[in-house]
């Protein structure tokens, strides 16, 4: 049980203020053995604390890292690991707020898309660990009555998420995912990408146009009359046919509600 | 909301969609559709495996040392000069000075 | 609050044995060589005809819900003895333990029944941020108390002995009033905990610190200890110019570790014993090849152990 203030021997606030601070001067109770100096000495978990978040974001982030360089990659996540350390001791967790300070860090700022393929990675991630859990099974979207479809409301999957993008995201994650040679890519070509888990293996797809205003729509809860309606609003080209083929391919979702 | 969706989607077309995407899944789990239909639903991922696993935790020390604050000295280093932004701007590391607010 | 002294896992007794998913051999681990389980290596692990003794895992990287490191683990423990060792449960720290952290580590203990459960002289948590290091704490009465309740706090949810690691530190604490072996014999004491000695830990503070290891080591209580760690490290330099040892963790074992492991088992008896490899992993056969180092060790130290026992020598009992 926590114990009076007076008690604590272990002057935990200072030594983590000065942890991720290096300009501050070492905690007063401190020292080296035998009279030593401990400026090193307490560098050296000023080091361990920094580089081991810094890595956390490298294995990340690694297609974000491999376009901005090991670098800019590094300087960046040395300012994110300092304004944004971890709130749980579960590192695959971290970096949920990565995507948005790489939109506001200033040295990032001629690669605009930059954030855009961080969210897809953040989201890579949840998918990799979420829960092992089968996606809607297509007899069961089939023993929905056909008069009711249209107000169906869809569970989605805890490995599912939509990024959706001003720049060419899946493309740019795509190339940058692995070591091979990356190619001319328009970056400007708007891309929305839908990330899922329907066995072990994370699947990242790039949605046809209106996908997203589909997979959005019932992702936040709407039902399938409303997703048709926001699809065919977002594009011309959306076929309904395909997009519900989409529902039960892409594993996005794990059960189907009929409406009451 | 609902109306209007009622006049463009009816309840047969849509039974009639949901009908189609069963026919090319019916024998088969939704997790085994997902697998062979991803790359004629979208554009599949090629290559990823499971060595991109996220970070793991560490019970040791790191012999690296990077701490320290940062220089800003920039080296052209990563694949940002691939990626083709109008104006013909490719996102190379140029010096800072050039177009950034002051 | 109440103190429940376990001297040794419920489990163990034989009248009610627990069900387990798992194939009897793989419920205790025999005193030998295991490795830290990397997925990079799940393959060569599985068909390695002459396999380890045992797999160790830092339970946190297991605390998802599911996936591909479930998987991975469930297979696994299949064919091995697991060691499940905590790295953030940041039992040195002034705060209470996390209430969802202990939980999460009760499931892993539930669902994958690891013959060993380890945690850390240390603290990495305070105020909701995690530092993800192992941080040093003083020596004093009231941190040896905050310690012993997160133990027995511990040691209660799980409803199992925990063994406690000692650190390497690269500081002291000027408010410290006793010596690390004397704190570690008194949480011991009060708490019924058993002990992970890392040998590499011991050389290297002693190393940073300037003390003997092997004054460590006789003022250390090892009739406590239920598992050993080696692991290699590598050298900074402190203020002074002198060497500061680093606990990497990224290279083989140091000659001067191995023979201090060889004088440990020599005295206290085979021990299971942990290679850890955690950064710039070696391909498997590297890492094979250190287990087998150790496994000789054991073997020699097993022989001598027998020996002296048979002719009247005090033998230590080895905690489970």
């Amino acid at each position: 049980m926590p114990s009076a203030p007076d008690t604590q021997d272990l002057d935990a606030v200072s030594i983590r203020a000065a942890i991720l601070d290096p300009s501050r001067a070492n905690p007063p109770t401190v020292a080296g053995p035998r009279g030593k100096q401990a400026v090193k000495r307490f560098n050296v978990y000023r080091n361990n604390v920094t580089v081991s978040l810094i890595e956390a974001l490298v294995d990340i982030f690694p297609a974000v890292g491999r376009i901005a360089g090991p670098t800019l990659f590094r300087d960046m996540a040395r300012e994110f690991v300092r304004a944004h350390p971890p709130s749980s001791p579960l590192l695959f967790l971290y970096g949920h707020e990565f995507p948005t300070f790489i939109e506001t860090f200033e040295h990032a700022a001629r690669m605009p898309y930059l954030a855009d393929v961080a969210r897809v990675e953040r989201a890579w991630l949840t998918a990799y660990h979420a829960a092992d859990l089968e996606p809607l099974a297509p007899q069961a979207l089939a023993a929905i009555d056909p008069e009711h479809l249209g107000d169906a409301t869809f569970t989605t999957h805890p490995a599912t998420a939509l990024v959706r993008s001003s720049y060419a995201a899946f493309d740019i994650f795509d190339a940058n995912r692995t070591s091979d040679p990356v190619g001319k890519i328009d970056a400007s070509r708007p891309q929305n990408v839908l990330v899922t888990r329907p066995g072990t293996e994370v699947t990242v797809i790039a949605l046809p146009d209106g996908h997203e205003a589909f997979f959005e729509t019932l992702l936040s809860g709407g039902t399938l009359g409303e997703a048709a309606q926001a699809g065919m609003e977002a594009a011309g080209t959306f076929d309904i046919n395909d997009a519900i083929g989409g529902i039960l391919s892409t594993g996005a979702f794990i059960a189907a509600q009929a409406a009451n | 909301m609902s109306k209007a969706t009622k006049t463009v989607f009816s309840g047969a077309v849509l039974a009639g969609a949901v009908a189609a995407a069963i026919s090319g899944a019916q024998l088969v789990t939704a997790t085994d559709a997902a697998a062979a239909n991803v790359k004629c639903y979208g554009v599949a991922m090629a290559g990823q495996n499971d060595c991109a696993a996220g970070p793991g935790t560490t019970c040791q020390g790191t012999s690296k040392v990077d701490y320290q604050g940062n220089s800003w000295k920039y080296v052209e280093e990563g694949t940002c000069t691939s990626m083709e932004l109008p104006g013909g701007r490719m996102g190379s590391l140029e010096p800072l000075e050039r177009d950034m607010p002051a | 609050m109440g103190r429940t002294v376990l001297s040794h896992p419920p489990q163990a007794a034989p009248a009610t044995p627990a069900p387990s998913r798992f194939a009897a051999r793989t419920a205790r681990i025999p005193a030998s060589a295991g490795v830290g389980f990397k997925h990079t290596h799940l393959d060569a692990i599985l068909a390695d005809r002459d396999p380890v003794g045992f797999l160790e895992v830092h339970a946190e990287n297991y605390m998802g819900d599911g996936g591909f490191p479930h998987r991975a683990l469930e297979r696994v423990r299949q064919d091995f003895p697991l060691s499940l060792h905590g790295v953030c449960m940041s039992i040195g720290g002034p705060q209470p333990l996390s209430a969802d952290h202990l939980s999460r580590f009760k499931s892993l203990v539930d669902r994958y029944e690891p013959a060993l459960i380890s945690e850390h002289l240390a603290w990495s948590t305070h105020d909701e941020v995690f530092m993800n290091d192992l941080l040093p704490l003083p020596y004093t009465e009231a941190t040896l108390d905050h310690v012993c309740e997160h133990i027995d706090r511990m040691q209660d949810v799980i409803g199992r002995q925990m063994l406690l690691e000692n650190p390497s530190t690269y500081v002291v604490f000027e408010n410290s009033t006793m010596s690390e072996t004397d704190f570690i014999r008194e949480i011991v004491c009060r708490t019924g905990c058993g002990l992970l000695l890392d040998v590499n830990n011991v050389f290297v503070s002693a190393t940073n610190h300037g003390y003997s290891p092997m004054s460590y080591l006789m003022d250390y209580p090892m009739e406590h200890v239920g598992e050993i760690h080696l692991a290699g490290h590598s050298v900074q330099e402190d203020d002074e110019g002198e060497p500061l040892l680093i606990d990497s963790h990224d290279a083989p074992v140091a000659n001067a570790v191995w023979d201090l492991y060889a004088i440990v088992v020599k005295q206290a008896g085979p021990i299971p014993t942990l290679i850890e490899w955690d950064s710039d992993l070696p391909d498997w056969p590297v890492l094979r090849s250190e287990a087998a180092a150790a496994d000789r060790i054991l073997d020699e130290a097993a022989h001598s152990f027998m020996m002296g026992k048979s002719h009247g020598r005090t033998g230590h009992a080895v905690g489970s």
